[in-house]
Order: structure tokens, then sequence, then C-alpha cells
């Protein structure tokens, strides 16, 4: 059971083979024996767990006035600590709101209790989603589960470990610089960045406005596809939510290989990249043209250059929205203190750890008086020109594939001496959230070590359907993403 | 470009974020190897490139959208400052800004 897919929990919960009670316990079960080890879960809130499922039992068994049940309900699901839920805290991973308790849902929270998820808990998670190993935590780092001395990616490592040890079937993210799809990769799962304006950030911690993106960790395609029918969709509370009629994200499962256009653009294929992560990606993109697809070599020519720009635009639009957090509304406050402004420093210099202190220097820098010219407007042109790139790419070719990541899982504390090595670990899956594309990753294979490697294809704006059936076709020819990992046998 | 240490503490003070001397050294050094990264942005030729704030700009050409002026919220005072560190009368308490 703990492996099935959405839909197998679905058909069994609709049969009655198993209840959303016992579905439940079967996930905090694995929570109680495993979190000691991964650290993959930041609150657990058992019994507001199981009330939830017996609302979704008592709603798939009808009954006056039960509102009709949809196929995720009783289906347990966990939240990325950066997604507000009422009553149960959230803390982004941060002494700052390490009590704070939101007195609302976010709308992603909202959706997915509408569709009778059970809110299994809330996940580990680097510290206000700034990392790519889930080390800047303020509640310690997450283990990978195929080798507990490596790392299992970040910002969303805890959801992403979470699914890959078998805990829980599904779970959400937000990537604003591959925080949904380099985890995934790391951990073997499958993860989907939408476009950005998909999803509401209503609710949703801010770090990068004009990046950040919440989206769906799950162990296949197709389990992303019925994630996103009941998180997507428009909502006025968010003004960058696009406006659109609401989506079926599996109407393309089955999509015909014949024809399609794959691009493979030269730079995510180049010196840096391990051969062994390499080697798995061009398998995938051979069995690709095996099924009739066609590949594309194509040029993203300013590739090189989305991590020095994202390193200036995200700690910018982080420096401006992390300033709310001064002590007075909500959130941790220093207990002395001379006056306002030594208020205001002393409960910022405790309330973060030294990434977020690092990016919000960064970014207060870049945006001051004298380098507002030369760092924030140039990076934002550069930005234009890397959007320019994918827009002549997709003119040739309907989907672009490459690693999601240069490496698989790296060692606990190998990277985070020099934040610039732990940034460019990013290079690939930057540039899709700066031209605001959706991206996704897959697992599509091991390296000798046995760590997962994850392929990464993008589409153009609003193809995740089309993605999520290429992904899925693949899916459905291998079971790289049916293995459990080692450390956490089933 | 690098950054000296009164600039990282200006920048610090800007920020409101407490650097003590011990660390403002360490500060630096780590501020000025991401600046090192950032500055090999400033290779590329931008002359004629419209900036590009926001994402909805390149594929949709979107404005923000509006909403009616109204109000949409109910009062909800007394839940949200229940998270605040200190409130009373139903006003959050800071230090005394003026004497």
């Amino acid at each position: 059971m703990l492996n099935a897919s959405l839909k197998e929990l679905s058909g069994a919960l609709a049969a009655k083979r198993i209840s959303a009670v016992e579905l439940t316990g079967l996930c905090l079960d694995r929570v109680r024996a495993l979190n000691g080890r991964l650290n993959a879960f930041i609150t657990v809130d058992e019994e507001r767990a199981l009330q939830d499922a017996r609302a979704a039992d008592a709603r798939r068994a009808g009954g006056v006035g039960a509102r009709a049940a949809g196929p995720l309900a009783g289906i347990p699901v966990a939240h990325k600590d950066i997604f507000c839920t009422r009553g149960l805290r959230t803390t982004c991973g941060s002494r700052m709101l390490a009590d704070f308790i939101s007195p609302y849902d976010a709308h992603v929270v909202e959706r997915l209790a509408a569709a009778g998820m059970v809110l299994l808990g809330k996940t580990n998670m680097d510290e206000f989603a700034m990392g790519s190993s889930n080390e800047t935590s303020h509640f310690g780092p997450v283990r990978n589960p195929w080798d507990a001395a490596r790392v299992p990616g970040g910002s969303s490592g805890g959801s992403a470990a979470a699914v890959a040890a078998r805990m829980v079937p599904a779970a959400t993210g937000t990537d604003t610089g591959g925080s949904i799809r380099q985890p995934a990769a790391l951990t073997g799962v499958s993860g989907l960045k939408p476009t950005y304006g998909a999803v509401s950030r209503y609710g949703m911690v801010a770090f990068a406005s004009s990046l950040d993106q919440g989206g769906p960790l799950a162990k296949s395609a197709e389990d992303l596809a019925l994630l996103m029918n009941a998180m997507a969709g428009f909502d006025a509370r968010d003004s960058t939510s696009v406006e659109r009629p609401a989506e079926d994200y599996t109407r393309e499962l089955g999509l015909d290989l014949a024809g399609l256009r794959i691009g493979l653009p030269r730079e995510y294929f180049a010196e840096g990249v391990e051969p062994e992560v390499l080697a798995r990606v061009r398998e995938a993109a051979a069995w690709f043209e095996s099924r009739g697809a066609r590949t594309v070599e194509l040029a993203l020519p300013n590739t090189a250059l989305a991590v020095p720009v994202y390193y200036v635009l995200a700690p910018a639009e982080a420096s401006s929205n992390l300033s709310r957090f001064d002590g007075v509304r909500y959130g941790h406050r220093a207990r002395e203190y001379a006056d306002l402004n030594d208020m205001y420093r002393r409960t910022r210099a405790e309330g973060f750890g030294a990434e977020v202190k690092r990016r919000i220097l960064i970014g207060t820098y870049v945006l001051s008086h004298g380098y507002y010219d030369a760092y924030y407007l140039q990076a934002q042109k550069v930005r234009r020109l890397i959007a320019r790139d994918f827009a002549e790419a997709f003119a040739r070719c309907d989907l672009i594939m490459g690693p999601t990541a240069p490496s698989t899982a790296f060692a606990l504390g190998a990277k985070t001496d020099d934040p610039v090595q732990m940034y460019l670990n990013d290079i690939f899956t930057i540039p899709a959230p700066l031209a605001g594309l959706p991206g996704l990753s897959i697992p599509c294979g091991f390296d000798r070590a046995g760590l997962p490697v994850g392929l990464q294809i993008m589409g153009t704006y609003f193809a995740e359907a089309k993605m999520l059936g290429a992904a899925h076709r693949y899916q459905q020819a291998t079971d790289w993403h049916l293995r459990a990992p080692r450390e956490t046998p089933l | 470009m690098s950054l000296t240490l009164d600039q990282v503490r200006r920048v610090a003070e800007l920020a409101r974020i407490a650097v003590s001397t011990d660390e403002a050294r360490a500060v630096a050094e780590q501020l000025n190897r991401v600046l090192g990264l950032i500055d090999q942005m400033q290779a590329l030729d931008t002359r004629g490139i419209e900036p590009m704030a926001h994402p909805l700009d390149a594929h949709l050409a979107l404005p923000q959208r509006l909403r009616p002026d109204a109000v949409a919220e109910d009062d909800r005072r007394g839940e949200l400052q229940a998270v605040a560190p200190a409130v009373d009368g139903g006003l959050y308490l800071v230090p005394k800004v003026i004497e």
C-alpha cells in the first residue's frame, strides 16, 4: 500500500479495501519509525490527521449532506512548512517563525483540504526556502533515504525525503530556483514546478515573489497530474495568479510520442556534469527516440549567466519580502534591546540563520544607491535574454530535456563552507523560473553508488499536461520511480 | 568589486541586522565570493534590452490585476494579534520612539 500510486490508493479507498483512517495510520506508523533518522517532518499532528481521515471516510460513505468525494479524498499529504496552515504551526524552517501559528490557510492547503486530502504534517525545509541541501533549516538537516550521510537536496528536502521514504504518498513544495525539482532528483521522486501564475502563492511565505511557485512532489507523473488538478487554479488573492479556464492535467497522459520534438540544449550536456548523470539522461532521451520522438540539438546560450542573475534578483526580492520580520506583529522578538532600532537589529540577528542573512545583505547591497543599475537592472535585462533563448528554443521543439542537477546527492557538509559551490548546483533548475516556465524532474536511473539521477523536462508556458504525458509514458516503460530507497525498505 | 568591512557594516545597518565586529570579517569574505559570481553577468552587452521585471510580462504581457476598492476582509484583529509578541488594547507594543 505504501508504494501504491494515487490512482491505486483512490481505487482502494473507493472499493472500501482500505479506509482513510487505516491508510493514515500506516503513514503515521512509518513517520514514527523513520522520522527520528531522516528528520523529514518538523510537525506531525496525529490527532488532526486522523480527524481529517475520519471526515474523508464519512465523505466517501456518502450520506445526507456529505460532499461528493473526489479522487484524492482520504489520501494523506504533507505540506512543506512554508505553506500556512491554520491552527498548525508554520515555521518556514526558521527560528524566526519557530512558534508561529497562522490565523489562515494557504490557498493550496485549502484546495487540497477541499479535495478531501488528509494533512499528515509539515515537512522540513531550508530556512525560508534558501538552500539546495536542506542544511540551513533551524530544525536540523534532512537526510537522504538513499544514503543517510547525504543531503536530500533543497529547499523542499523534507517533502522529497518523505515521499522517497514512503512516509506519505504526496507532498507539496515550492520552487524558486529549483527547490522542487532538485530534491526530487536527489531522492528519486517526481516533482513539478508549474508555470508562474498557475498555482496561487496566497499563504505561501514569500521568498522571491517573481520566481516563487508551489507544486507537487509524488512518486510518479500521473500522481503529479492528479495533484495539479486539485492544487492549480485562479485565486483572486494572489495578484499574479493567472485567470484561465480550469485544466485537466491528466488529459495528455496517453501522449503519442511519435514525432514529438525533444530539444537537448548543449549547455546542459557540458563539462562539469557528472558523466554518469549525463549517461542516464542520454539513455532516457534515447528511449524517447526509440518510441518515435525526434531529438533536436539546440543552444540556450545564456545558461551560465542564470545563476549570477538569480543571485541578484532572488536576494533583492528576499531583502524586501523579509523586511516584514521585525519582531512587531508576529514571530521572534529579541528579549533585550536598547531602543526600537536595536530591537529590529537584534530580533533579525537572532531570528535568521547565516544563509538567510547572507541573502538579505546581498539583496540590500544590490538595491542600494549607486549599485541598482549595475546589478539589479543588468540582471533584469539578462533575465529577458534568458527568456528569449527559451522562446527561440520552443519554436524548434515541443519539450526540452536535460539533467535536473549536475550531480547525484552529495554528502552532508560537502558544500556548506562555500556558498558559491552550493549555488552552482542549481545551474539547470534556475533558468526555468527566471523565464516563468514549467519544469519537472523524474527519476531516470542510478549512478554506480546507487544514488538516483533526475531527468528534467521543461515545456513552454502552461505545457504541464504535455510534460506530464511524456513523463508518464516513460514511467509506464521503466520502474525507476517504483524503487524504494535502501535505507528505508518497505 | 569587493566589499570593505565598512560597507558590510553599512549594508547590515540598512538591513537592520546586528553584525558583530567578529562576524563582519567572515560575512565580508562570503559576500565577496557571491559578488564575484554575480559579476560574471557584467560581461554581457545588454544595451537596448528591456529589463524584465516579472515573468508574466514575458509571455502574457499582462498588467497586474486590480480589484475593486471595496472591503473584502472581515475584522479579525483579535486572531491576527494573537500571534504578536506584545499587544495591548488592540495595539502593537514597541519600545518608545519619541520621548
